[in-house]
């Protein structure tokens, strides 16, 4: 067996010919990012360009309510509104939720699991450079001829109908559909790649019922992305196929069905809910523990409550359409549905404040963001209950009551946990502290811009303002608390601005954090900070959940903690004793061949240029030949039986 | 428990054929169960584009544009090409035979019958399509040639990466570059190209064999 180091400098087998690109060696430098196949490095390359999106997305949605500020607005035009509203929606579910649960989960999977990397390291990468072609292949359609105009959800027929029929001119549904498409595929890709290191990479004595939450969950996810993903992208398919190829799929003159094109979209998007917030539940699962000096109450029932909502998850997607006219029955049914959902919602947050109750509670910024969590989720999903009745939901249907509703489960929530894992895993991933006094600052400035933005919003709703409207006339009654709402968003704009200075500042300050700042329970502190490429010198031997704290800690004969002597794994591991014995998957360049070719294909398809198609398939393909037949490690002499990602 | 042990670092032990999933913690390698992970997807994925069939089917009728699947059929011609992407998953599975006992001769001859008979299947489909669109069957006519179309086409995307995928593979044996202790890899092919031959007996049924309301 050889090191990592000598793996790249030995020369290719003698059956291998020289190819076109030689496999990079590189693991260090720039360069090492783009054909990384580290999961800690994909991860900050997840978080980092999730984060500018979340800026991008940020800044539409400061647009959208400096034009809503006053009645009569005219920052800007109907037409840019509408692309506003639909990219801010479709970045911050696309292009923010789905991967910063990829980041968190990419980092700390492997971490928490005791492995030294992901199943499949080559489509992590491949994942992220799908993600990162995909959201700027949307974006250039600002500069192509029109961005996404339709709403985030696109309903048919509005975003099906032939553009020269005009009712959407520009191709902004195009790029919106061909994108979806292709972010699709990369998380499909993400999703069976988390399954399988989950399901097949467990340290020894880690079994499932000692698995940290946070896993659990993205254990969850995984399912649901990988069932939700097909029915959108077949609706995709066809609102593409009738836009361009003058199909009838949603075509009502010709016996198609518009709202065939709500429940695919609705099976899709409702499990997409707890796809973003499920890993927000996972973080703030880890932090609480963490911070209480307590494990989680109820680690079972916790576990079960989150596979429970995946399942039920299933079975309430028409409550987003009780307005189309479904009938009674149908009705009836989802809206019980939806009011059992709340069940294991509802249990969740009782172990959460379980946990918290009677703990030695450190109110550090983590823990405020977690609290900040509880006590927002827990609004927007009283909110959410209200819905499931259903003639209290025909009158909030389309009004900013939704809009509050849902900011709240999933800014409220999945932003403040995303927050949260921030300040918690700073150091693990970059060696040193967040400024805990900033981070403070950051949340309460967050908290009151948030609540000042959206919970005006439910009154607004009550009185009847229509969400997507890109004006209100004056008198309508709505003019101070829209005002109040822009006002908000301008301080969460300045609480996200703290969380950046804080991020320079301590960068260069850099308080070095070791190995166990915040006394953790969990493996990914047994490592150093930043861990070792390879994670963990030796696998970790797993004896109890929260296998950190049962080395650190045991009880007295009355029940009281006592700190067990040696301390030794707060300190950072020893070099592993035969550095020669551990195999790392070497970088690559094909994940990124193959991921250029999908936006090619993607404006072959968008303008209809069936040479630029050709060449992106060709790319693709060649991506997918060289990939194929290329070992994970470097090279394939031995101990690598064929695995074939 | 070995999974345990060789999860642990511990060096492989060196089998004539080695199991890839042997250290893995349900003894099913990682390569296999994405693949099984993934065909769960693609499941979905079809499973919609039947639904979708399925719910238009016979809406024709309401709103009488245009001709009725009835009078393009051509079922006899169809079975023979479905049986033969049927015999196809005979060959795939006689080629990971022949790998798994080292017979490389015969590897490659089933899996050049395998891509064979996919190639056939696919031209028959193309035969199909032109002769349907030349007696006025297009996208556009009616429901139905917007789901016939769309959902055997996309079937047929999938067999031509099956019979892609499976040429990469035939490509490299020639090379000398599949030794037998990769026969997964010809496994896994086989996964892929089995699933969608099961989706296409489905699709056969739903379209040609069960007879349209009208």
């Amino acid at each position: 067996m050889t090191t990592v180091e000598d793996a790249q400098s030995v020369v290719r087998p003698p059956a291998r010919r020289a190819s076109l690109l030689e496999r990079p060696k590189t693991t260090t430098g720039w360069f090492s990012w783009i054909t990384t196949v580290d999961h800690k490095k994909i991860a900050i390359l997840y978080g980092g360009l999730s984060l500018v999106f979340f800026l991008v997305g940020g800044i539409e949605a400061l647009f959208i309510r400096l034009q809503l500020a006053q009645p009569d607005g005219t920052v800007l035009t109907a037409a840019r509104y509408n692309e506003f509203f639909t990219m801010h929606g479709t970045t911050m579910v696309f292009l923010v939720g789905m991967p910063m649960a990829a980041a968190f989960g990419n980092y700390l999977v492997p971490l928490m699991i005791g492995a030294r990397d992901v199943a499949f390291p080559r489509i992590n990468m491949l994942g992220f450079w799908i993600f990162a072609f995909g959201g700027l292949f949307i974006y250039s359609s600002f500069a192509l001829g029109g961005a996404p105009d339709a709403g985030w959800f696109g309903y048919a027929p509005l975003s099906s109908t032939p553009m020269n029929l005009g009712y959407l001119p520009g191709r902004g549904p195009d790029f919106w559909t061909v994108g979806l498409i292709m972010l699709g595929i990369g998380s499909v890709a993400t999703a069976v790649n988390f399954l399988v290191t989950i399901i097949n990479m467990r340290a020894p004595g880690m079994s499932f019922m000692r698995m940290p939450v946070f896993v659990w969950m993205m254990l969850v996810i995984a399912f649901l992305t990988l069932f939700a993903m097909p029915p959108i992208t077949s609706a995709l398919i066809m609102v593409f196929m009738d836009r361009n190829f003058q199909t009838n799929f949603f075509n009502a003159a010709a016996g198609g069905d518009p709202l065939m094109y709500q429940h695919l979209f609705w099976i899709f998007g409702h499990p997409e809910v707890y796809i973003l917030i499920l890993p927000g539940m996972g973080i703030v699962s880890e932090i609480l523990p963490v911070f209480s000096r307590k494990p989680l109450f109820g680690y079972a029932i916790v576990v079960f409550s989150g596979i429970a909502i995946g399942f039920l998850g299933w079975g309430v997607w028409a409550h987003h359409m009780f307005a189309s006219g479904l009938g009674p029955v149908a009705v009836s049914a989802f809206g019980l549905t939806t009011m059992l959902i709340a069940i294991p919602t509802g249990v969740k947050i009782f172990n959460w404040l379980g946990t918290v109750w009677g703990g030695a509670v450190r109110l550090a910024a983590p823990m405020l963001f977690a609290l900040g969590f509880i006590a927002q989720f827990t609004i927007g999903g009283l909110s959410g209950v209200m819905h499931s009745i259903v003639p209290s939901d025909t009158q909030q249907t389309d009004t900013y009551f939704v809009v509050a509703h849902f900011h709240y489960v999933l800014f409220g929530g999945l932003i403040f946990a995303i927050f949260g894992g921030f300040y918690y895993w700073w150091p693990k991933v970059f060696g040193h502290m967040l400024n805990d006094r900033m981070g403070k600052i950051n949340f309460w400035l967050l908290v009151v811009g948030f609540n000042l933005t959206f919970f005006p919003m439910h009154f607004l709703g009550f009185e009847g303002q229509p969400r997507r409207t890109y004006t209100y006339p004056e008198g309508m009654g709505w003019d101070f608390l829209n005002l109040l709402a822009t006002i908000g968003s301008f301080v969460i704009a300045l609480a996200v601005l703290v969380f950046l200075v804080n991020v320079v500042f301590s960068a260069k300050r850099r308080v070095p954090a070791g190995a166990d700042p915040w006394d953790g329970r969990t493996l990914e502190w047994t490592t150093s900070s930043p861990p070792p490429e390879y994670n963990f010198a030796e696998i970790p031997i797993v004896t109890h959940r929260d296998e950190l704290w049962h080395r650190k800690y045991t009880e007295d004969d009355e029940g009281r903690l006592v700190r067990l002597p040696s301390g030794a794994a707060t300190e950072a591991p020893e070099a592993p004793a035969d550095p020669h014995g551990i195999h790392l998957p070497s970088p690559s360049y094909w994940p990124l061949v193959f991921s250029a070719g999908l936006p090619v294909m993607g404006y072959g398809f968008v303008f209809k240029n069936w040479w630029l198609l050709a060449v992106g398939i060709t790319l693709a393909l060649f991506g997918l030949n060289g990939w194929a037949f290329e070992p994970s490690t470097a090279p394939d002499a031995h101990a690598d039986g064929g695995s074939h990602s | 428990m070995s999974a345990i042990v060789a999860a642990g670092g511990g060096e492989v032990a060196h089998h004539e054929i080695p199991d890839p999933g042997h250290d893995t913690n349900t003894g099913v390698s990682h390569a296999k169960l994405a693949m099984w992970l993934f065909l769960s997807s693609e499941s979905l994925f079809f499973g919609a584009f039947i639904t979708t069939y399925f719910l238009y089917r016979g809406r024709d009728t309401q709103y009488l544009k245009g001709p009725t699947p009835s009078e393009f059929f051509n079922i006899p011609f169809t079975s023979v090409t479905s049986f033969i992407l049927l015999m196809s998953s005979l060959s795939m599975v006689l080629a990971l035979a022949a790998i798994q006992r080292g017979d490389h001769r015969r590897l490659r001859i089933w899996l050049l019958a395998t891509c064979m008979f996919g190639i056939i299947f696919i031209s028959g489909q193309v035969y199909e399509f032109t002769e349907f669109y030349r007696e006025g069957l297009q996208l556009s006519t009616n429901m139905f040639g917007t789901t016939f179309y769309v959902l055997t086409g996309l079937h047929g995307a999938h067999v031509t990466i099956g019979i892609i995928w499976l040429l990469i593979l035939w490509g490299r044996s020639m090379q000398d570059r599949l030794p037998t202790e990769r026969y997964e890899s010809v496994e896994i092919a086989g996964l892929y190209w089995h699933f969608v031959d099961i989706v296409w007996i489905f699709i056969f049924t739903a379209i040609y064999l069960i007879p349209a309301t009208k």
